[in-house]
Formats: structure tokens, C-alpha cells, sequence
């Protein structure tokens, strides 16, 4: 499947974040490369979504929404916002 | 003003769609009134909820085709498989419910402060988000110069053509069809390669501002080649579209 | 609940002709949805190998040893989490059990471990006996990469996240530790018959 980018979680991130999220800085704990997370690149399985730095492919953010849970991984980024 | 817009809790809330007009064979855009909207930026996006009877849910997220100050309006295309696609363009209808959060995104956002010269790029219902833009420039009174290239697959695909024929003062649109043309076409006939944007992209040397919506694998090779005729890339903005058609 | 949308439903309903073969909650379609947590990886075959066992004592296979094994034809239906099943997919493949064969059986747990990083847990005793396999082509054709090409594990009892795409390695373990998506909620087993979606239920 094609990735996307992080306008299409534009609301999910909100949801999560408690704010616009989109234009917000990041850096990837793997390679250390700076994207808005607008640019990173979004997979979507439907089992949840996967955000992955667009130059090392390193898994940057994990959301997982399970009833009415959201379990949200952070751990692939070195710093947000 | 729009600052706080941006910034305040984001609640699902059931609108009414007003009317529905149809664009192209495949193509809706639904009017709707919206009790609660903040109002939105040019480019921003709202998401959709549908439920079933049996309390199936499916959402989506669709661009935000009117400008600032108009009624909210979203385009959708229906698509092969979409459940979701297929029930807003082909059984929705005026009077119906529609549950929406937004609006949504901070990033693909022109607002006329931004300058120029504007370089649009938009491929299928990429469009949709920088019709937003466009209404939102006239609208505003801005004479920043647009360049808005337009990648469709026929001439029929092209959404908002009656508008995009009579584009504003300050704003040309230059068509590339990719699957078919008309007899007699004269335009562009291929996918916006490097070639093509050599001949109708603005120079780097302009230090344009460019947007580049549609499906990821246009979006992708368009934003290269800007990159690689010049364009920094921190003035490329992208919006990539899922297989899905919408976000 | 939110309010329900006049006229909206989802896309399929289960013929009654399918009852018994499709586990609770599922619908059949006849397409071959691709999902994916990220790129689509491309190893050359001549790079490929596949290994089995623990971890420093594993049997690795080159592609051409690995095609050079005893192959089964199978016809298998498969339960996605996300609730479509397809039926009768036609598969060819290698064993499991052959492979545990060659390599000596150890271990009750195994994690499944691909190119792209993706992982999945599954016990020893659901990868024997005739249940799985690695599998190299779909529907008399060679495995395409979207649909985990060269070769992806097949489980089909399981749900269908158990069957990791682009399988590089089985590793056998003492532990049934967490794969990628059970790690993040989805159930550490996925019976699809006892609709073992998420940790928990």
C-alpha cells in the first residue's frame, strides 16, 4: 500500500495531542532527520497506523485504536513540537 | 482570529447537507450547513463519520472545497471499492445527516500573507483543497500571480471546470489530461514530468510557494522534480491522497 | 452511539451458502485487500535466505536450497482482523514441518521476524502438523512483493496478521513474547473462531 503523509492523521493527532499537530517539528531518534509531521510518511493497515520517517524508514509513531482506547508509541521519535 | 480557530478542542458534530451538485460522472461536491463551524482556512480538511445501522463505523477524511466565509462545502469522488465514497455521492442526499469533526490541518494552508507566486499543483481530486485556495485568493483580493497545473484523465475528470475555465485575474490554468484528450486538444497529454514543469512551472529564481495535492505516487514525482529544477523544498508543501481518494 | 447515517451499511453481507466457514464477525470479499505498516521491501533472490531455530543455532536456506525442498499445493480460507475472510486461496509452499524437520524441532514459541522489520508471535505447536507454511506463490503465480514476495509465512487458522509477509526467519524461543501488532493490543494467540481480536478477549 502506498503511504500517505501526516495530513491524513491531521485529526487523529488533534484527538491524541489535545492540538494541531500537522505543522509541528520532528525529529527521527533513528537518523536524526527533521520533518513537520506533515511530511513523515503515514501507513494506514486499518489494524492501526504507522508514521515512519521518510529517509531511514524508521517506525517514528505507532496509534493503535482499540474499542475505545487509543494506544499510542512515541518511541521512534528523538523530539515533537 | 484564525489562530484560535485552529487551536480549539476538535468535536464531532452532525451537520446537514444543504444541496448536492454534481461535478463530473464520478465527482459530488456537498453543501452543508454546520451549527457549530469556526470557520477554516483554505486547504484544510474535515473528517467524516459514518454509522450503520448495526453500529459499523467507517471514517474518512475529505478537503475542504469552498473558501473561507462560504458555506462548507466538501468534493468527493467516488471510487471502485469505496463504501464510503459510494454512500456520499451516490445516496446522501439533501436534508440528510452528516457527522463531521474540523476543520482540520495547519500545515497545507495558504492564507494571502503568504505571498507568492503561487504554484499549484493538482492531480485528480488533488484539486479540491486548492480550489479552496483559489476561491480564498479572489475572494481575499489578493493579486499574488498563481500558476495552477492541473493533471486529470480525461477532460470529463476535470472537476470545477466551468470555474477553473474563468479562473481569476492573476491566475492561469494550465490542464494536462493523461489518459484521453478531446479531438482537436491542444494542451498537455501526459503525466506532469519534469518537461512539463520546465515549460510552465515559475522559475526557482521567483522564490515561488508551491502546493502539490493529489495520489502519493503524483505527488511524489512532482515535488522531485520542483526540488530538482530548483525549489527548496521547505517551499513545497504536499498533500498526498490514499488509494482511498481522500486522506 | 453516534447517530446512524440514513441508507448507510456496510459494503458486504454474508451469502447464507459460506455459514460455517466464516468465522464471527467476518464478511467475504472477493478481493485481496493489501495492508501494510510500511514499504514494500525488495530482496533479490540471490540475497534471500530463510532460517529456522534459535537463535545462533539456526538452518538458513539460500532461495534456490529453499525451492530445492519438498513443496505442498494448498487451498486455504484466510480471517483478516479487519473482519474480511476470503475463501479458497491457492497457495504453494514449504512446510513448516519441514522445515523444523530439517533444522531439528526446539522450542514452543516462535517469533516470525521479516524484511521491513515486522514481527509476530506464534506458538510452535500452530506452525506444525500440516498448519503452516512458507509460502512463495499465490494463485499459480510467484508471490508478488505487495502481497509479501519473495515468500510469507501462512497461517491461515489464525488471523491473517499471523501471516508476517516478507518471512525471513523463524526463531524459536522459550517465551511467547509480543509481535509487532500484539505488542500494541492485538491479541497474543488470534483465533478467529473465538474472535481473538485484541488482548483480552
Amino acid at each position: 500500500m502506498e503511504a500517505v503523509d501526516g495530513n491524513a492523521i491531521g485529526g487523529l493527532l488533534t484527538e491524541v495531542f489535545g492540538t494541531e499537530m500537522t505543522d509541528a517539528a520532528s525529529v527521527c531518534g533513528s537518523c536524526g532527520a527533521a520533518r513537520l509531521v506533515a511530511e513523515l510518511a503515514v501507513y494506514r493497515p486499518a489494524l492501526g497506523t504507522v508514521v515512519r520517517c521518510r529517509s531511514c524508514d524508521s517506525v517514528l509513531m505507532v496509534f493503535v485504536k482499540i474499542h475505545d482506547r487509543t494506544c499510542v508509541d512515541l518511541l521512534g521519535l528523538a523530539t515533537l513540537g | 482570529m484564525a489562530g484560535t480557530a485552529l487551536r480549539r478542542r476538535l468535536t464531532w458534530q452532525v451537520a446537514k447537507v444543504s444541496a448536492v451538485t454534481v461535478e463530473t460522472a464520478s465527482v459530488r461536491t456537498l453543501t452543508l450547513e454546520v451549527p457549530d463551524w469556526p470557520g477554516h482556512q483554505a486547504g484544510q480538511h474535515l473528517d467524516i463519520r459514518l454509522t450503520g445501522e448495526d453500529g459499523y463505523v467507517a471514517e474518512r477524511s475529505y478537503s475542504i472545497a469552498s473558501a473561507p466565509g462560504e458555506p462548507v462545502a466538501i468534493t468527493v469522488e467516488r471510487l471502485d471499492d469505496g463504501e464510503v465514497s459510494l454512500y456520499l455521492t451516490d445516496e446522501l442526499r439533501t436534508g440528510d445527516d452528516l457527522e463531521l469533526r474540523g476543520p482540520i490541518g495547519g500545515y497545507f494552508v495558504w492564507e494571502p500573507g503568504n505571498g507568492g507566486p503561487l504554484l499549484l499543483l493538482a492531480g485528480g481530486s488533488g484539486i479540491v483543497p486548492l480550489r479552496s485556495v483559489l476561491r480564498h485568493r479572489e475572494r481575499a483580493g489578493s493579486t499574488v500571480p498563481v500558476r495552477l497545473v492541473y493533471s486529470s484523465r480525461t477532460l470529463n475528470d476535470v472537476i470545477y471546470r466551468a470555474e477553473l475555465d474563468r479562473p481569476a485575474s492573476g491566475v492561469e490554468v494550465i490542464y494536462t489530461l493523461t489518459r484521453s484528450q478531446p479531438p482537436g486538444w491542444s494542451g498537455y497529454a501526459r503525466r506532469a514530468d519534469a518537461a512539463l514543469l520546465a515549460e510552465v512551472a515559475w522559475p526557482a529564481a521567483a522564490m515561488p510557494l508551491a502546493y502539490v495535492c493529489g495520489p502519493t505516487s503524483f505527488v511524489e514525482a512532482v515535488s522531485q522534480a520542483l526540488v530538482q529544477s530548483g525549489y527548496p523544498p521547505e517551499r513545497i508543501k504536499t498533500e498526498r491522497f490514499g488509494a482511498t481518494g481522500g486522506t | 452511539m453516534s447517530p446512524v447515517s440514513r441508507g448507510f451499511h456496510r459494503r458486504r453481507q454474508d451469502p447464507a451458502e459460506n455459514a460455517g466457514r466464516v468465522p464471527p464477525g467476518q464478511y467475504v470479499t472477493k478481493d485481496f485487500p493489501v495492508l501494510s505498516a510500511g514499504p514494500t521491501p525488495h530482496t533479490a533472490l540471490d540475497r534471500w535466505t530463510f532460517s529456522i531455530g534459535r537463535l545462533g543455532q539456526q538452518k538458513t536456506w539460500s532461495w534456490a536450497e529453499f525451492r530445492a525442498l519438498p513443496t505442498q499445493k494448498v487451498t486455504v480460507d484466510i480471517h483478516c482482523v479487519t473482519k474480511w475472510s476470503k475463501l479458497d486461496t491457492a497457495w504453494q509452499g514449504v512446510s513448516v514441518d519441514t522445515l523444523l524437520e530439517a533444522a531439528g524441532h526446539d522450542g514452543p514459541f516462535a517469533m516470525a521476524r521479516c524484511d521491513g522489520g515486522y514481527t509476530t508471535n506464534v506458538p510452535v505447536a500452530d506452525l506444525t502438523g500440516g498448519k503452516a507454511w512458507v509460502a512463495y506463490a499465490y494463485d499459480g503465480q510467484p508471490l508478488t512483493a505487495e502481497h509479501g514476495g519473495p515468500a510469507r509465512l501462512l497461517v491461515p487458522h489464525l488471523y491473517f496478521w499471523k501471516s508476517a509477509k516478507w518471512v525471513r526467519s523463524l526463531e524459536l524461543r522459550d517465551t511467547d513474547d509480543p509481535g509487532f501488532w500484539e505488542n500494541y493490543g492485538y491479541h497474543i494467540y488470534g483465533d478467529p473462531w473465538r474472535e481473538q481480536r485484541y488482548a483480552g478477549d
